[in-house]
């Protein structure tokens, strides 16, 4: 492979430089779901979901508490069985062949369970046993993976004393220890301060480098932008929209977009008032929003017509606001 | 860096999506945890069978004078509730393990959820944890099986079957143990084992013959597990050999594959669902 290669990146401020669609469109496909359905009784959690993922592209599912993420992750591990449709790992259904799929999964659940029985390291290790794995293998990839985690002087720990980052970084490091190829992260970073978070991002990227396929589902706009070549926004169990995070925020949304807030009882009423300022206005209960390609002139134009917003904020278009525009809703809860 | 191969071969091994050929990772697992194990629990399911034999046999036993053996020879009391006491050994051992500990690995520690997370099916699982259960049986009945010695009630060595025969005890109540526990939603139910147990106990033909019943009730208590486990080692005990422990071997091979096939498929309804 001719691609270059970065040697040693550091966390970059601005989304990661996407490969071009071409370039993603001539790797192979890992991942291929064609119409995938589960149903809990009358209640369907998935409604008809496709995708492809290729090799080595980091995609991501962005969609509010409730969307079908944890699901479809599920029925890709092949834990869940789907109700309906086509599911293909590297070419075998992992209903059939469980066990093979899964050898070259790793799996982060939205929920840690570490086995609080064995300390730190022998998590590592057994997990590691739990692939086939000789003991030879196992020894300098679990020192390598404590370091990766920066659990190193934590190795005789018991799981319990752990900080909930550190468990974090555990169940990561963890579904590394069969190198995968494939890796499904379900709320990666969910409930870690943003510390903890930029840290696990940056291990992120660094496995993104080595080649492996990243499956990872969020509620935070702002992790998709940052480790999602492309993503599917994902509401009530359907796709809404799909496209690299600049691609979405490009079709569905403004370059900038005007936050601002005159107080809950007026939001509404200001909105009329404004009504033609910008490509459009969306008014929240607590702000009301003008997208437009430059958010300066606008603010200006507001403030030329005598309105004072409290506040009054010009910022980039987000995923966030796309979300708003496919759904009505915001995706935080 | 080395191409992706992206494309799997699929496993022929039969049962492939249920069975990686990997019950040793769980075994490991499992004698990894046993720093963390409850041994004032270990130890009580030991000994008390162990207290029986001493108060029953060495209490009971010079009233009663000698009973009548398997073979219709005179046996000392002691010597006839030995074997009985040696089965209910390997059962409690067993049981134990694949009930409390099972449950709370099914139900609280999710072990077995994380387990199926990786290459391990749910039969993988499933022997495994039968396996570290059966061993509990194994180590209580070997224990037994000193005391008995000493105690000067191993009289021939044909009386040594009766430690693989205790494994075959063992691992039939670990098969089905397990198997039944994984149908426990809550930790009371586990009460209604205990419940079934004791009587079984006592009533199993341990401290005194069948025949003691009616004709109804004994039918009732061959259907039982644990009196086909009491009257193997009894026979084996004196070197009795007959065609009826065939049928007893047969009983426990039976639990054995129930338990196994049942375990493995409320694995797979309760974790790939
Ligand atoms: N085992 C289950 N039984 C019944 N309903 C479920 C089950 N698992 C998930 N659901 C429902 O399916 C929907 C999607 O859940 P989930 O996939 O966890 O969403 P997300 O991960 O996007 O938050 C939710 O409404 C959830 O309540
Ligand atoms: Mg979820």
């Amino acid at each position: 492979m001719s691609e270059t290669t970065p040697s040693v990146r550091s966390l970059p401020p601005e989304p990661a430089p996407r490969r071009g669609a071409a370039a993603a469109a001539e790797r192979p496909v890992v991942i291929r779901a064609e119409n995938l359905v589960k149903r809990y009784g009358d209640f369907t959690a998935v409604d008809g979901i496709s995708f492809e993922v290729p090799a080595g592209e980091s995609f991501g599912l962005l969609g509010p508490n409730g969307a079908g993420k944890s699901t479809t992750m599920r029925m890709i591990g092949g834990v869940s069985r789907r109700t309906g449709g086509r599911l293909e790992i590297m070419g075998l259904d992992p209903e059939e062949q469980g066990p093979v799929v899964r050898a070259h999964l790793g799996v982060v659940p939205q929920q840690d369970n570490l086995d609080e029985e064995l300390r730190v390291r022998d998590n590592l290790l057994i997990y590691g046993r739990y692939f086939g794995l000789p003991r030879a293998y196992l020894k300098p990839k679990v020192e390598q993976l404590l370091d990766f985690a920066q659990l190193s002087d934590k190795a005789n720990s018991r799981v319990d004393d752990l900080s909930g980052g550190m468990k974090r970084r555990l169940t990561i490091a963890r579904s590394l220890v069969n190198e995968p190829k494939i890796l499904l992260l379900d709320e990666p970073t969910t409930g870690l301060d943003p510390q903890a978070r930029h840290v696990l991002w940056d291990r992120l990227f660094r496995l993104k480098e080595q080649g492996v396929t990243l499956v990872l589902t969020t509620h935070h706009m702002d992790e998709a932008e940052q480790l999602c070549d492309r993503l599917i926004v994902v509401d009530e169990g359907r796709i809404m929209a799909e496209g690299s995070p600049a691609e979405l925020i490009r079709r569905y949304s403004t370059r900038e977009v005007v936050e601002l807030r005159f107080g809950a009882d007026r939001n509404a009423a200001v909105a009329q008032q404004i009504g033609d300022l910008g490509d459009r206005v969306e008014a929240l209960p607590d702000r009301v929003l003008i997208y437009a390609r430059d958010g300066e002139a606008v603010l200006e134009a507001v403030v030329a017509r005598g309105l004072s917003p409290v506040t009054s904020l010009v910022r980039r278009s987000s995923l966030e606001d796309v979300f708003l525009k496919l759904t009505g809703r915001s995706l935080a809860d | 860096m080395t191409e992706l191969a992206t494309r799997l071969e699929p496993s022929r091994r039969p049962l492939a999506g249920l069975y990686s050929g990997n019950v040793r990772a769980v075994v490991v697992r499992g004698l990894m945890a046993l720093k963390t194990n409850n041994w004032a629990v270990f130890i009580s399911g030991f000994v008390e069978p162990v207290l029986y034999l001493a108060a029953m046999g060495i209490g009971l036993g010079p009233l009663i004078g000698s009973v009548e053996g398997p073979g219709g020879e005179e046996l000392a009391y002691s010597a006839y509730i030995a074997p009985a006491l040696l089965a209910v050994s390997a059962m409690n051992g067993a049981v134990y393990d694949s009930t409390n500990n099972v449950f709370f690995k099914l139900r609280f520690s999710k072990l077995y959820q994380n387990m199926l997370y990786t290459s391990l099916g749910p039969l993988d699982v499933a022997i495994g944890e039968i396996y570290l259960a059966l061993q509990r049986g194994f180590l209580y009945a070997t224990g037994f099986m000193i005391i008995m010695s000493t105690m000067g009630l191993v009289t021939t060595p044909a009386a040594l079957l009766m430690i693989p025969a205790s494994v075959l005890i063992a691992f039939g109540f670990a098969a089905l143990g397990m198997g039944i526990t994984s149908f426990m939603k809550r930790f009371q139910h586990l009460d209604w084992i205990n419940f079934a147990l004791l009587p079984m106990f006592l009533f199993s033909a341990t401290l005194y013959p069948l025949s003691v019943y009616p004709g109804g009730i004994q039918l009732f208590i061959q259907a039982l597990p644990l009196w086909h486990g009491v009257e193997l080692l009894r026979s084996l005990s004196v070197a009795h050999f007959t065609t009826d422990m065939l049928w007893h071997v047969a009983y426990y091979v039976v639990m054995i594959v129930v338990g196994v096939v049942l375990t493995t498929s409320r694995l797979r309804t309760l974790f790939l669902k």
